[in-house]
């Protein structure tokens, strides 16, 4: 089986060729070994980063941006989303705040400072 | 009148990054001037990540990237002047400003201009229909979403692919409203290809080529759209229409560097960048006035406004410090498949290598750009493929400066 993707690690989006088996890839295409393991993580379980906002409750109309702090299984995308949007949190906010623990592996951090 | 030596007008990616290096190469009295209440620009709404990977070796979000030079900035005690909106600047590098204390008139040594760029609105379009609420253009979305937790609609149609358009297809669909259809009146995308896979694709929302807003309907609250396929002379073919309901519509249809005290200053523009026309060290035609980031030209990624803005600091530091480089200049043109190349002139002898940035005017295939002073190959550069949304690179090297006698063109062959 052969696939073709395009890589989304960087800007350049490389495009990718995956031949083999499951347990057998082969990527040509890539610029980068993190072309090569996008790839395999493409055609075996795909990932992704989500970004997003949380409400901070003790602050009028303020909101304080976080992401996964490593990227998560696409298809959990939107039960994560779920959970982000049901989460408050109290200023003062760091950069890197846990704001989620234990989440599919890891967790959702903050990525702004809030006095 | 207060003094400064270098006065940088806007506080997003460029102005900060231009005020460090700035203050790093030797010129401590900075100031910047900006309009909103915190440092950061439009990297603050911009909470997506994919910032950083060349500049700082990480991928960052939008506001973390902003965060890295802010407290830059800060370690540095530059002094920012927030919710300050400069009113003039001179040729004479005197800067107008107004806050909440009053007007202040600042006789600087060096000027950065820093302003950014802000989106084409419905009014540049004159899509026909009804005014109704619900058609935001995409940078307004996101900063209502993004930064004041206000969702702005359920069923959604963005006219536009750049990558702004994109990233709020993505956005918008994380938060659960349904993304109908993305329209590109041009037949290929202005977004970056990593950007059609993991914000479209991957919520299978269609992306529909050749394709354009023909009507807006509804009274109060947007209803609906009717989308149609447009010729190669992207008039709409009537045939094509069709309805779609929504009740938002997002435009995400380009960015214009925001260049009013620029022009109110007389400083030449270019035509084709919208921006001032500068040299090596993104300096203008006025001297001791140098521009950088978006307000210069629209760039694709952070990252090389910040490499930019860097320039432009240290210039603006070295003019303050040595005076100007008296050698003469010679013009940068575009020509063929190049649609433009900045900086527009350079000095015969240059002080280190000269980067040459440009944009093609559609797609293509595997390219070679050569950048030439008579017959002399000053650079040349193979790319893979080259889109217009992409912006390219080639560097003079010191060697070749004995080489730079005349004007310089930079074009491009298929190969």
């Amino acid at each position: 089986m052969e696939r073709k993707l395009t890589c989304i690690i960087c800007p350049r989006g490389c495009s990718l060729t995956v031949a083999g088996e499951t347990d057998s890839l082969t990527v040509t295409g890539h610029a980068c070994p993190r072309g090569e393991t996008y790839a395999i993580n493409e055609c075996t379980n795909p990932v992704r980063t989500i970004t997003s906002i949380v409400r901070v409750e003790n602050r009028e109309d303020t909101m304080v941006s976080v992401k996964t702090a490593q990227p998560v299984p696409k298809d959990k995308i939107f039960e994560i989303m779920g959970m982000i949007r049901s989460t408050a949190v109290a200023a003062p906010v760091k950069i890197g705040d846990v704001i989620i623990d234990n989440i599919y592996g890891t967790q959702v951090i903050a990525t702004k400072n809030i006095d | 009148m207060i003094n400064h030596d270098i006065v940088i007008v806007g506080g997003g990616p460029a102005g900060m990054a231009a005020a460090v290096a700035a203050y790093d190469n030797g010129v401590t009295d900075v100031v910047i001037l900006d309009r909103d209440d915190d440092l950061g620009g439009i990297l603050r709404q911009c909470i997506h990540n994919g910032f950083g990977l060349h500049k700082l070796g990480q991928e960052l979000t939008g506001p973390e990237y902003a965060a890295v030079y802010k407290a830059k900035v800060e370690e540095r005690g530059i002094t920012v002047y927030k919710n300050t909106m400069v009113l003039d600047v001179s040729q004479d590098k005197v800067v107008t400003a107004t806050n909440r204390d009053g007007i202040m008139q600042i006789q600087a040594k060096a000027v950065v201009l820093a302003m950014g760029c802000r989106e084409r609105s419905r009014g540049a379009l004159n899509t026909p229909g009804t005014r109704p609420a619900g058609v935001f253009s995409a940078g307004t979305a996101q900063k209502l979403i993004n930064c004041e937790g206000y969702m702005v609609g359920k069923k959604v149609v963005i006219l536009g692919s750049g990558d702004i358009g994109l990233i709020m297809a993505r956005r918008m669909s994380l938060e659960g409203a349904k993304v109908e259809a993305v329209c590109e009146i041009m037949p290929y995308s202005g977004g970056l290809t990593r950007n059609i896979v993991q914000c479209l694709e991957d919520f299978y929302i269609p992306l529909y080529l050749s394709t354009t807003v023909a009507e807006i309907h509804g009274k109060k609250r947007l209803e609906g759209v009717t989308i149609a396929q447009v010729d190669e002379n992207r008039n709409v073919i009537e045939e094509t229409k069709r309805y779609i309901e929504c009740d938002t519509l997002l435009l995400s249809v380009g960015l214009i560097p925001e260049n009013e005290l620029t022009a109110q200053a007389g400083i030449d523009m270019d035509r084709i960048t919208s921006g001032a026309i500068v040299d090596e060290n993104c300096q203008t035609l006025a001297e001791g006035v140098f521009a950088c980031g978006n307000v210069l030209h629209v760039h694709d990624l952070v990252d090389y406004v910040s490499d930019e803005a860097e320039r432009a600091g240290k210039g603006a530091a070295e003019y303050v410090t040595k005076g100007t480089n008296n050698s003469e200049y010679v013009n940068v043109s575009a020509a063929g498949g190049v649609r433009y190349v900045l900086p527009q002139h350079i000095h015969t002898q240059p002080k280190e290598a000269v980067s040459l940035f440009m944009r093609v005017g559609k797609p293509y295939g595997k390219v070679r750009f050569t950048a030439k002073c008579g017959d002399t190959v000053l650079a040349s550069a193979i790319r893979l493929k080259a889109a217009p949304g992409e912006m390219e690179k080639l560097v003079i090297k010191t060697d070749k400066f004995s080489h730079i006698t005349g004007d310089i063109t930079v074009t491009l062959e298929e190969m």
